[in-house]
């Protein structure tokens, strides 16, 4: 203990035990693309196969991990090669193969499965729309697969035609769990400059660049950094952004010494740590209220966006610094239904959708579990969807959009999907409409700065 | 293996005496012993030696999570790399 400070060990045990600091998950990337056969039965059960062989010990590994360090591992989870891959040789029958996935989930235990995926920032092929029209119907009829849909990316433009069809695929997947509020489009994710590493759900999936299997690790604590920052009531901004990056460093060290001893015993290669403040629904593990702490209001007040950009940042810094391989999505996230201090602006009309568009433009993901009226057009949805592509297309940034047009709901209703998805109050979306834009289809041409060869 | 013990609760008589012979017991060996009083707060931090061949961290872990329970006091057994990850570049 001469090297150990006490107030150094008893930071830690306060960080876990009073500040929700935690491993948000263990995310297993396996690659299937060894499991492409002619039929869907056989990939099906090849993959079920492969995801059960490869991912056996990931709860156990967990679990024993959790126990030596005393720090939670609150979600384990798997992430495949996005399966519209998979799938060209027998269109029309991709839910064998989403069940086959979601029985793997439930044998080896994971809470989520993500990669029932599909990348079409540029083009798309028959196969790729067969495989998007099946995403409602595999998300109504499976518990814990989640989807994601790449329609955009600075390189490539976005892909208008994948965004229209997206408007009406969110709504159509929202309407066949109607019964759950729309639950199955919080399980969809429509990306910008999607990650291929991101360890976090719904958009995880396991990109054609990684390798056979790969651990990534996420960690959050927006709970910590409040908490430090609640020593700094008088600081500037540049002392603040400090404290922030000192505390994303320890945070991203534990991720890091736990991705590493995660992938030593499941025999798979480290990928990456992300860091990334994910709030959840209770109380001190909030990013709206570390906005609030350091000064404004209420989120959504002018002052929001700066903030929540030096935090993004501040974040990332102290992350870089810690793991040598960083990666996913890295910064803060901004869900709505997720965070209880979001949920109060929401519920006091605090905070907007043309708010929130403006905070994705700095913080790391996008318009997040975000509750909308169900008669909500799917044109309207599909021109969220640009806006935020667009945004991400232009800064290098990915950005997407989860949001959930709930069935018989409008402004002044509330929708609770429970658990980590938490809940919200319905937002209004603008009524303006943009059926002309999105009927044009074709292709938003890359930006000028993808021009770098 | 080395752990790091931390005991944290109401001081009251005894608390160092049936945690060491709870390790005693199981063969750990205490490294370092660090402890204070803090407005009745009984906080001890000790640096242990496991043998793993006998017992694994997490079977010392959970008979003393057991003891901490009986006595009143909130026990942690971790590994000691996460405190050095955590707190050391």
């Amino acid at each position: 203990m001469a090297l150990l400070n006490r107030n150094e060990i008893l930071e830690t045990i306060d960080m876990v035990e009073k500040e929700h600091f935690d491993v948000r998950t263990i995310t297993m990337g396996i690659s299937l693309l060894s499991c492409i056969r002619e039929d869907a039965k056989t990939t099906a059960d090849l993959c079920y196969e492969k995801i059960c062989k490869k991912a056996e010990n990931i709860v156990k590994v967990a679990n024993t991990l959790e126990s030596e360090y005393g720090i939670p591992i609150i979600n384990k989870r798997v992430s495949i090669t996005p399966a519209s891959l998979l799938t060209n040789s027998f269109n029309g029958k991709e839910i064998v193969l989403a069940k086959a996935l979601d029985r793997a989930a439930k044998t080896i235990g994971v809470d989520f499965l993500g990669g029932y995926s599909v990348l079409c920032q540029k083009g798309i092929t028959k196969s790729e729309i067969s495989f998007i029209n099946s995403i409602p119907e595999a998300l109504a009829v499976t518990d814990r697969v989640c989807s994601s849909v790449n329609v955009g990316s600075s390189k490539t433009g976005i892909n208008m035609d994948a965004v229209k069809l997206m408007g009406k695929i969110i709504k159509d997947t929202a309407f066949k769990t109607a019964e759950k509020d729309g639950l199955g489009a919080a399980k969809l994710v429509v990306f910008c400059n999607a990650v291929e590493d991101n360890p976090f759900m719904a958009g995880a999936f396991h990109g054609i660049g990684e390798g056979e299997t790969v651990i990534n690790v996420g960690v959050s604590g927006p709970g910590v950094v409040h908490h430090a920052l609640k020593a700094h009531k008088d600081s500037s901004l540049n002392e603040i952004a400090e404290v922030i990056k000192k505390t994303a460093f320890k945070i991203t060290r534990a991720g890091q010494l736990i991705a590493k001893r995660a992938s030593e015993m499941l025999n798979a290669e480290f990928g990456i740590v992300d860091l990334s403040l994910a709030p959840t629904p209770v109380m001190g593990d909030s990013v709206a209220h570390i906005l609030e702490e350091i000064g404004v209001d209420v989120v959504g007040g002018h002052g929001t966006t700066a903030i929540l950009a030096m935090l993004n940042d501040a974040v990332k810094k102290g992350g870089v610094m810690a793991s040598g391989n960083v990666g996913g999505l890295s910064g803060a996230f901004i869900p709505v239904s997720e965070d209880i201090g979001m949920i109060e602006a929401a519920n006091k009309g605090a905070i907007s959708l043309a708010k929130l568009e403006a905070m994705t433009a700095v913080c790391s993901v996008g318009i997040d579990m975000v509750a909308i009226p169900g008669k909500t057009p799917e044109s309207t949805i599909s021109g969220i969807i640009a806006d935020e592509c667009a945004i991400g297309m232009i800064n290098n940034k990915t950005t997407a959009v989860r949001i959930i047009p709930v069935p018989n709901k409008d402004v002044g209703d509330n929708v609770e999907f429970g658990g980590l998805l938490g809940m919200a109050p319905i937002m209004p979306v603008n009524p303006n409409g943009c059926e002309r834009l999105i009927n044009r289809g074709g292709r938003i041409p890359a930006p000028i700065h993808s021009n770098k060869n | 293996m080395k752990a790091i013990v931390t005991v944290i609760g109401k001081d009251k008589p005894g608390i160092i005496a049936k945690v060491s012979t709870n390790l005693a017991e199981k063969g750990v060996n205490i490294e370092d012993i660090s402890q204070t009083i803090v407005q009745g707060n009984f906080t001890m931090l000790m640096l242990c030696e496991i043998n793993e061949n006998k017992l694994s961290l997490i079977e010392v872990k959970n008979s003393l999570v057991e003891l901490g329970k009986e006595i009143g006091v909130s026990i942690h057994v971790q590994h000691e790399d996460i405190f050095n990850a955590m707190h050391k570049i």
